[in-house]
């Protein structure tokens, strides 16, 4: 072992305090990060709240349908819009026929599956965007950042529409549409961070012992972003589930047989002046419910990412 | 004494409560402070001795309470005063000043206006008058210019500049007492010993009784007239300046004295250190809170809680098996009995070799670092350069421990970081061993990194917080792909051990260690690849004095094992002092004296090396006490623009025309490799050469 220095060979430590365990203790119990995070977390009332709403409504339209079938792909127009409570049909049907509270389930998958999507596609994209434009500097940053001011001046709204009405609505095309709209809230964030990060003494340690670049980004400055990062990514879900609602009750969402919440919303409200109240509150309540969730979870994560660090 | 203190605090107790727990900041404390008096508060950090001023000023953090005793001043109760009672308290009856001037000052005030705000707030006076106030003030902390100072805002004064701002608004209403807390820790030496003068002679001058709050025993010894001691939460030892300093009776004042490096200097012997930690103070201990510390502690320490008592009323102690000798008051005054000094053996002194014959490991010739000041955000045109290192030569040799020493701002640092390769030379050369470190790319330079490493000066700064004290140790092997696996888990278990870390230490997060065992780690970093330099940035400056010697021992005692050779960086003097072989004193980017540690401090040649030991507080209150000199004026010019022929010379009390024009060399001063750059110098050159 040639990398063992005399250090070993000679005794250990020669007297460096009249009691070297004093100065090697460490009081307290040994408790790992993610145990200490999971308990600030858990500490967070709305937190927990906001994270037991997304395991409710995971659960419902992902393991609902296996207990309550329904027919979702034919149109029943012997039983169009039966109030809730008629025999069969708890929550009732829609001016279509379809069960609503079966609907709910089917339509509650796309939209959290397009929602999660887009949201993550949106956050690697503007997580190296930023990281990129802060970790080199100099004029890339300049360059990257200009683009991005220019990519803002443009009002997102239009920029989802002009994309969902040329590309498609297919599923796919549809996550990919609101992810790279949805991209350009997160690059400043991780840039700024960025920016503090790679000034901190340990990644000039790090410099110091002769490491490169790839090592100082992927082991020091991005685990040290994540807090940052994993917040804004629950914040940028929610934005995307809200943005598909959007889109799909101006008539741009998925194309049927598809539907989500907002497609549900917008038939819905065609009907709501005729008292149809069960076409039009369901999907409603699913959307403002599963976007506070995200952002209960968020501000919990955020609390959990801030104390990490701190002795408890 | 007079009969009644101005100032007389009883059994203080404050709490602070957390969200699971409760600190128990004081334990009763019990001071009294007399008009015309200073009181210095010493002891380590988290000891109390902040919470008591916030306390006597009620102005305490969130969760925070007084729970017991009395504050009294000039007969009055503070504790059960209302809010608005005590704000007419604060600023118009005890003034006070923080630690930090920047912070405290509101950078969108002119200071005159934030000085005549606390004027206007107690004092029926109009805006003119209370500008005139505060200009008249201004004048008084030795502000120059006062009235143009007036209207100038933070930002555009310097360092001591502002803290005499701070003064000024502390004084603005003519406090009875004036509270500084930490008044001098963010400033240099240089500019400290002003900043103390002030406040000593405001105190003789306005008659009013202070309160100095402080780490820095040498600045006590200098500046107060009466002493409290504190440690976890109580006042353990309290008498006159003189009497602590010459027969201290508590263990834990005579260990703070024998941590002190300059009590080592000449003999360069291991320090003494106080083993552990201070006590939790959520759940302090009912007997003697220093017990388990305390070389001296027996069962009874451990089982109930001293007193605060002595022999006379003048000097004041809580232990049961008090050290030094017993004394009685005579006519005032505290006199030792009998003299039973306790002789301490500290221990052998660390013997390290300096292996002269092997030619310097080191070679900086001639370095030059300035940083370009740009403007405009695209182009970047280069508008200036601020000249951080300015043609720099000197030598180390293998096994030598050089020290860099100088006010910050005058490039020691910079060198530092140009020797590890964190900043790229302007020009010069830097030659360690046989190859030339300096205008190489990173990436030829990446092998010889392990040669030179660097130890930094904020532990928790420079240990990334997410990962384990193991990953941390063995990064510096996975990134020169030193060993196999089993090879590194070896030595980093041998590096916990080399500092004194126990092995349990492996799994934990940095935050989870106290200030000195950080320091440790960064160490143990430092010393992963075996390197054969290691270049010290100010690494003992946060830490207490406690600690501080732990550390010190520590890096001299694995410099004789391993033959280490240390480039060590330090504002602080007698640090330097008690580790160095020889000296290098920088003065704005320049090398202005070098030579054998011993010789710089009894014989210094250069003005500005006399003015720096002059203004370094010794913990010798007969010594500080008496001195004349007044240190340096003045304070560091501007790096961007520096002056003409010799650095120094704005600041110089022997400047003549010739030192604007020509720039003095480094000549030899003596035959033991002193040198000096000084036109005028404060011994003769050697002849000859």
């Amino acid at each position: 072992m040639s990398v063992v220095s005399s250090l070993g060979a000679q005794d250990p430590v020669p007297d460096l305090t009249p009691t070297p365990s004093a100065a090697g203790d460490v009081a307290g119990r040994q408790r790992s990060m993610a145990r200490r995070m999971a308990e600030v977390f858990f500490e967070n009332k709305l937190g927990v709240l906001g994270l037991g709403i997304l395991v409710v409504l995971v659960l419902f339209c992902f393991l609902g349908p296996m207990f309550y079938h329904t027919d979702q792909i034919h149109t029943n127009i012997d039983s169009t819009t039966l109030t809730p409570g008629s025999p069969g049909y708890p929550l009732g049907t829609d001016q279509e026929g379809y069960d609503e509270l079966g609907r709910l389930m089917v339509a509650g998958q796309s939209s959290l599956e397009v929602g999660i999507a887009a949201g993550l596609i949106a956050s690697v994209v503007g997580t190296l965007y930023g990281a990129v434009s802060g970790y080199f500097g100099g004029w890339i940053d300049a360059l990257l950042m200009r683009i991005l001011d220019a990519a803002y001046s443009l009002p997102s709204i239009f920029v989802l529409l002009y994309l969902a009405a040329t590309v498609g609505r297919s599923k796919f095309t549809l996550i990919m549409v609101i992810g790279l709209t949805l991209w350009l809230l997160l690059p400043r964030l991780v840039r700024g961070e960025t920016l503090t990060l790679k000034t901190r003494e340990y990644v000039q340690a790090v410099r110091v012992m002769g490491g490169g670049t790839n090592r100082i980004i992927y082991r020091h400055i991005l685990p040290n972003a994540i807090g940052t990062i994993v917040v804004s990514v629950t914040f940028i879900i929610a934005d995307a589930i809200f943005a598909l609602s959007t889109l799909s009750f101006i008539g741009l969402g998925l194309e049927s047989p598809q539907i989500d919440w907002g497609g549900m919303l917008n038939s819905g409200t065609s009907y709501v002046f005729d008292g149809y109240w069960w076409l039009v509150y369901p999907p409603g309540i699913a959307i403002i419910l599963v976007i506070i969730a995200f952002n209960f979870i968020g501000d919990a994560l955020r609390d959990a990412f801030e104390t990490r660090l701190q002795k408890r | 004494m007079s009969a009644v203190a101005l100032l007389e605090v009883r059994d203080l107790r404050t709490q602070i409560r957390l969200k699971r727990s409760t600190v128990h900041a004081l334990g009763g404390v019990d001071l009294t402070v007399d008009v015309g008096e200073t009181l210095g508060v010493v002891g380590e950090s988290g000891c109390g001795k902040t919470m008591t001023a916030m306390s006597i000023m009620r102005l305490l953090p969130n969760g925070g309470s007084i729970v017991g005793g009395s504050v009294s001043l000039d007969g009055r109760e503070l504790t059960n005063l209302s809010e608005d009672e005590m704000a007419e308290v604060r600023g118009n009856e005890i003034g006070m000043i923080f630690q930090d001037p920047m912070s405290s000052l509101n950078p969108t005030m002119t200071i005159g206006l934030q000085i005549a705000e606390s004027v206007l707030l107690h004092r029926k006076a109009t805006k003119r008058e209370a500008l005139e106030r505060a200009v008249d003030t201004l004048k008084l902390v030795g502000m120059p210019s006062a009235a143009q100072r007036a209207k100038n805002y933070p930002h555009q004064l310097s360092g001591g500049m502002r803290q005499r701002a701070m003064i000024a608004m502390a004084l603005a209403c003519e406090p009875k007492l004036l509270i500084a807390d930490e008044p001098t820790t963010a400033l240099d030496v240089t500019v400290q010993k002003q900043i103390l003068q002030v406040i000593n002679d405001l105190k003789d001058r306005l008659g009013m009784a202070v309160i100095l709050v402080t780490h820095d025993l040498g600045v006590i010894a200098g500046s107060a007239d009466r002493i409290a001691v504190m440690y976890a939460g109580k006042v353990v030892e309290t008498t006159d300046t003189k009497t602590l300093f010459a027969n201290s009776r508590h263990p834990y004042t005579e260990a703070l004295f024998e941590a002190l490096p300059e009590k080592a200097a000449e003999s360069g012997d291991r320090l003494y250190s106080i083993p552990g930690l201070p006590p939790d103070l959520t759940d302090p201990p009912t007997a003697c809170r220093f017990a388990p510390r305390c070389r001296y502690a027996q069962d009874r320490c451990r089982g109930e809680e001293p007193p605060l008592t002595g022999e006379t009323q003048l000097h004041r102690f809580a232990c049961f098996f008090p050290t030094g000798s017993v004394e009685r008051a005579v006519g005032g005054e505290v006199v030792a009995v009998e003299q039973d000094a306790v002789d301490h053996d500290l221990g052998a002194k660390i013997e390290v070799e300096v292996r002269t014959d092997e030619g310097p490991a080191l070679r900086v010739v001639n370095l030059v670092k300035d940083f370009p000041i740009t403007a405009g955000a695209v182009l970047r045109r280069k508008v200036g350069a601020v000249s951080a290192v300015a043609d720099v030569s000197f030598e180390i040799y293998p096994g030598e421990t050089f020290g860099l020493v100088g006010e910050s701002g005058c490039g020691k640092s910079t060198i530092g970081r140009l020797l590890v390769g964190l900043e790229r030379a302007s020009s010069g050369s830097v030659r360690f061993g046989d190859r030339e470190l300096a205008g190489q790319s990173d990436r030829r330079l990446r092998p010889y990194r392990r040669d030179i490493q660097l130890m930094f000066q904020d532990s928790y700064a420079s240990l990334d917080p997410r990962m384990r004290v193991k990953t941390i140790l063995a990064e510096p092997l996975n990134v020169q792909r030193v060993g196999d696996r089993a090879a590194r888990a070896a030595r980093v278990r041998e590096l916990v051990d080399a500092v004194g870390l126990s092995q349990s230490a492996l799994e934990r997060y940095p935050h989870e260690f106290s200030g000195g065992q950080r320091q440790r780690i960064g160490f143990a970093r430092a010393l992963a690849l075996n390197p054969k330099m290691i270049v010290a940035d100010e690494p003992v400056s946060a830490l207490d004095v406690s600690i501080q010697s732990q550390v010190l021992n520590l890096m001299k005692e694995l410099q004789r094992d391993l033959g280490l050779t240390y480039l060590f960086i330090s504002h602080d003097l007698s640090v330097v002092r008690y580790l160095s072989d020889r000296i290098g004193v920088m003065y704005l980017g320049k090398l202005v004296e070098v030579g054998p540690a011993e010789s710089v401090y009894s014989k210094p040649v250069h003005h500005y090396t006399r003015g720096l030991l002059d203004a370094v507080p010794v913990a010798d209150p007969s010594v500080e006490q008496e001195k004349e000199s007044k240190g340096v004026t003045g304070e560091l010019p501007s790096a961007i623009d520096p002056p003409s022929g010799c650095r120094f010379r704005t600041r110089c009390p022997a400047a003549q025309s010739l030192c604007a024009e020509q720039e003095p060399p480094l000549v030899p001063f003596g035959p033991d490799d002193h040198f000096a750059a000084c036109h005028f110098p404060l011994r003769e050159a050697s002849a000859g050469e």
